[in-house]
């Protein structure tokens, strides 16, 4: 075991970060705290699926045949994402689509190696989306660093921060390695084995404090919807 | 090209001068001559256009090189200003002021090897590393491995590709010179 | 005055097959869509399942009152444009709610729906909702302008208010339609049809690519699913007025789905072919192109 405190080197808070008192244009000054008052920071739960095996079964079968991927390209992976919207991939007719905003997705490609300026900005996409929910781990850099195995900048093992559901493995995975992992989560969702949400919630410590380690400015909430 | 460098020699004191191409020289500059010469070429010579700003870190020399790439558009023609630091105290004058673009430069400069630039503006700001603790990361002193090592988590089974060490771990000890 | 209370379940029968008909609908071209550009596109029962998945979701959650009711607006406006204008003509049963003076109220409900959507989106205080809204707003707007005039033109020239009898006065082969018999009005009618369709060359209010996806931003889970729900019902209902009011309205099912159709496949087809406009842009090109025709229906007429 490492010991914490030596390696959790705090950065200060930025300024418009900080607590403050604000006149409003009525004259009235109150006091924000960013940080509190900006966020909804209710911790994540865990939701349990329908009781009737039959239902969730159903419900099941609907997600794994509508995956809506949040359009959020990481690294040099989303090159490979764009051509499947292309008439030589077309992976409109599997049913997944791409979303522009992360309320209305269910499924996160991490899209190749993932800087720690990049990971805050994937935790809080990935914490807006809506449960059930998912991440693929896209090309070899999401699961031991692929190529930037000894950089200074980029997270090396992607599950240590976010449930992952499936890691299609290659530098860079072609599209149809892609359609691949996406037909390979589509039968562990039918199984109903992908609840990355629940695990999020249940293990929320160890992820919170596996993220804290590396983003050394962690300056928002610990969970923001 | 060798009409403009000894015309400039006669004008500044420079150091010694590389001919990389026709269209192309690199010439050394103290720290003091650089602002009046990249003046003297922006307004006379017609070198308005900064290509780039960037280091080099030669640690066994204990210098920091900055090398500004200038450019002349009507004769196609580039000149680079070397100017040699001392890495104890690598400060340097900003030239903000002649192209804005350059206090972008020199916002990099100052985070990724810790060059600083007085009165350069949002120089203290971060520029692309968010939360940085360590020492400037491009410097050569930086061990990027050893930092990696201690801050990520890696996964185990990962196996080197260094080709020497697997030819000596396959042919035993007649293997490789080492 | 007696109301026949057999009307109720008629109309919600009317509601059921309208939505089966454009949930398939959408698909549909959204399939013909991607065929012109040498897609497979999306399997036709795609918009089914998608809705299904977004009922399922487990978690969802609120911006405030209007939030909730934003998506519920824009349902009940598609609805409700539904409800009160007869589907089919001469038939007891699929007549619905109709009355004498249904034609403004048509053109009033085509109108709620964005503007709750507005009420709901602004709460949900995402900037990107509130930059859509206001596009949406105003694109709407000059779109409705034309159809506005349009429909005064038809309502003058068969000085009636109710749309069943506008139905009845074009019955007798179709040279009695206000296509023929009005021509200016329902172009000016068709272009407006393009501007609050939604699709290319005038989505730029829900464009992916722009901001992204506007109004809806925040929406998502059961919300998302009642405004998919809407983008069913609310293009067959609207298509159902201009069947009715230009096109001689529908006798029979089969003749209901094929000019809904092919009205549907009109702004496809001029989606697939013409860029995005932008908002100015297309605010111009209605007040310049679309409205005069409108005025010289009226005047004409």
């Amino acid at each position: 075991m490492r010991d914490e405190d030596t390696l959790v080197r705090r950065v200060p808070v930025k300024d418009e970060l900080k607590k403050r008192v604000v006149k409003g244009p009525d004259g009235l000054e109150f006091e924000v705290d960013p940080i509190q008052d900006y966020y909804c920071d209710a911790r994540p739960e865990v939701r349990p699926g329908s009781y009737v095996k039959i239902v969730e079964d159903l419900f099941n079968w609907a997600r794994s045949e509508s995956l809506w991927i949040l359009g959020f390209g990481t690294g040099c992976g989303a090159i490979e994402m764009r051509p499947l919207m292309t008439p030589r991939f077309d992976a409109y007719r599997y049913g997944i689509q791409w979303r522009p905003t992360p309320r209305q997705a269910n499924l996160f490609v991490i899209s190749g190696y993932l800087s720690v300026k990049t990971l805050k900005r994937a935790i809080r996409s990935y914490e807006q989306m809506q449960s059930p929910k998912y991440v693929v781990g896209l090309g070899s850099c999401t699961i031991n660093g692929g190529m930037y195995w000894d950089s200074y900048n980029t997270i090396k093992k992607l599950d240590e921060y976010l449930p992952v559901d499936v890691y299609i493995a290659g530098c860079m995975p072609r599209p149809e390695a892609l359609l691949a992992g996406f037909e390979e989560l589509k039968r562990i969702i039918r199984a109903g084995k992908a609840e990355g949400a629940n695990l999020y919630a249940q293990n929320f410590e160890w992820y919170k404090a596996n993220q804290k380690r590396v983003i050394h400015d962690w300056d928002m909430p610990d969970y923001n919807w | 090209m060798r009409t403009l460098l000894e015309n400039l020699k006669e004008r500044f004191p420079l150091g010694p001068i590389t001919e990389q191409r026709p269209d192309l020289a690199f010439v050394t500059v103290e720290r003091e001559t650089l602002r009046p010469l990249i003046v003297h070429l922006r307004d006379r010579e017609g070198f308005t256009h900064l290509v780039l700003l960037t280091a080099v870190d030669w640690i066994e020399e204990n210098l920091f090189q900055l090398t500004y790439l200038v450019h002349d558009r009507a004769r196609a023609r580039d000149i680079g200003l070397r100017v040699m630091l001392p890495r104890d105290e690598p400060e340097m004058e900003s030239i903000h002021d002649l192209w804005p673009t350059a206090a972008t430069y020199q916002r990099e400069l100052k985070e990724m090897f810790g060059i600083p630039f007085p009165g350069s503006p949002r120089l203290d700001e971060e520029f692309i590393l968010e939360g940085w603790v360590d020492i400037p990361p491009y410097r050569r002193d930086f061990d990027t491995l050893k930092f990696a090592h201690e801050n990520f988590e890696h996964r185990a089974g990962r196996g080197t590709t260094d080709p020497a060490t697997h030819m000596r771990e396959r042919m035993g000890t007649q293997g490789g010179s080492k | 005055m007696t109301f026949d209370w057999m009307k109720i379940p008629y109309a919600l029968l009317t509601l059921f097959i309208v939505l089966n008909y454009g949930l398939l609908l959408t698909a549909l071209i959204q399939k013909i869509g991607a065929r012109a550009g040498r897609r497979h596109g999306i399997p036709i029962w795609q918009n089914y399942v998608d809705l299904l998945k977004n009922y399922a979701l487990r978690t969802h959650i609120t911006h405030g009152v209007m939030y909730y009711l934003g998506p519920v607006f824009r349902l009940s406006g598609g609805v409700g444009l539904l409800l009160f204008v007869p589907s089919i003509y001469g038939s007891e049963m699929f007549s619905n709610l109709s009355f004498a003076g249904d034609l403004i109220l048509a053109l009033y409900f085509i109108f709620f729906g964005t503007l709750g959507m507005a009420l709901g989106a602004g709460e949900s205080g995402h900037p990107h909702a509130a930059i859509g809204v206001s596009r949406g707003l105003s694109q709407v707007t000059a779109a409705e302008l034309p159809l506005a005039l349009a429909v005064f033109a038809v309502a003058l020239q068969y000085q009636t208010l109710s749309v069943t009898d506008i139905v009845a006065a074009q019955q007798g082969g179709f040279t009695h339609w206000t296509v023929f018999t009005n021509p200016l009005a329902v172009a000016a009618a068709m272009l407006s049809f393009l501007g609050s369709m939604m699709r290319p060359p005038f989505d730029v209010v829900l464009a992916p690519q722009e901001i992204p996806i506007g109004p809806p931003t925040e929406y998502h889970s059961s919300y998302l699913a009642l405004m998919q729900t809407n983008r069913a019902i609310f293009p067959v209902a609207k298509m159902v007025i201009y069947m009715n009011l230009f096109f001689g309205g529908a006798t029979s099912w089969p003749v209901f789905f094929v000019k809904v159709f092919l009205l549907y496949l009109f702004s496809a087809f001029v989606g697939v072919v013409f860029p995005r406009f932008r908002v100015e842009q297309s605010i111009r090109w209605f007040l310049i192109w679309a409205v005069p025709i409108g005025i010289a229906a009226i005047l004409i007429v």
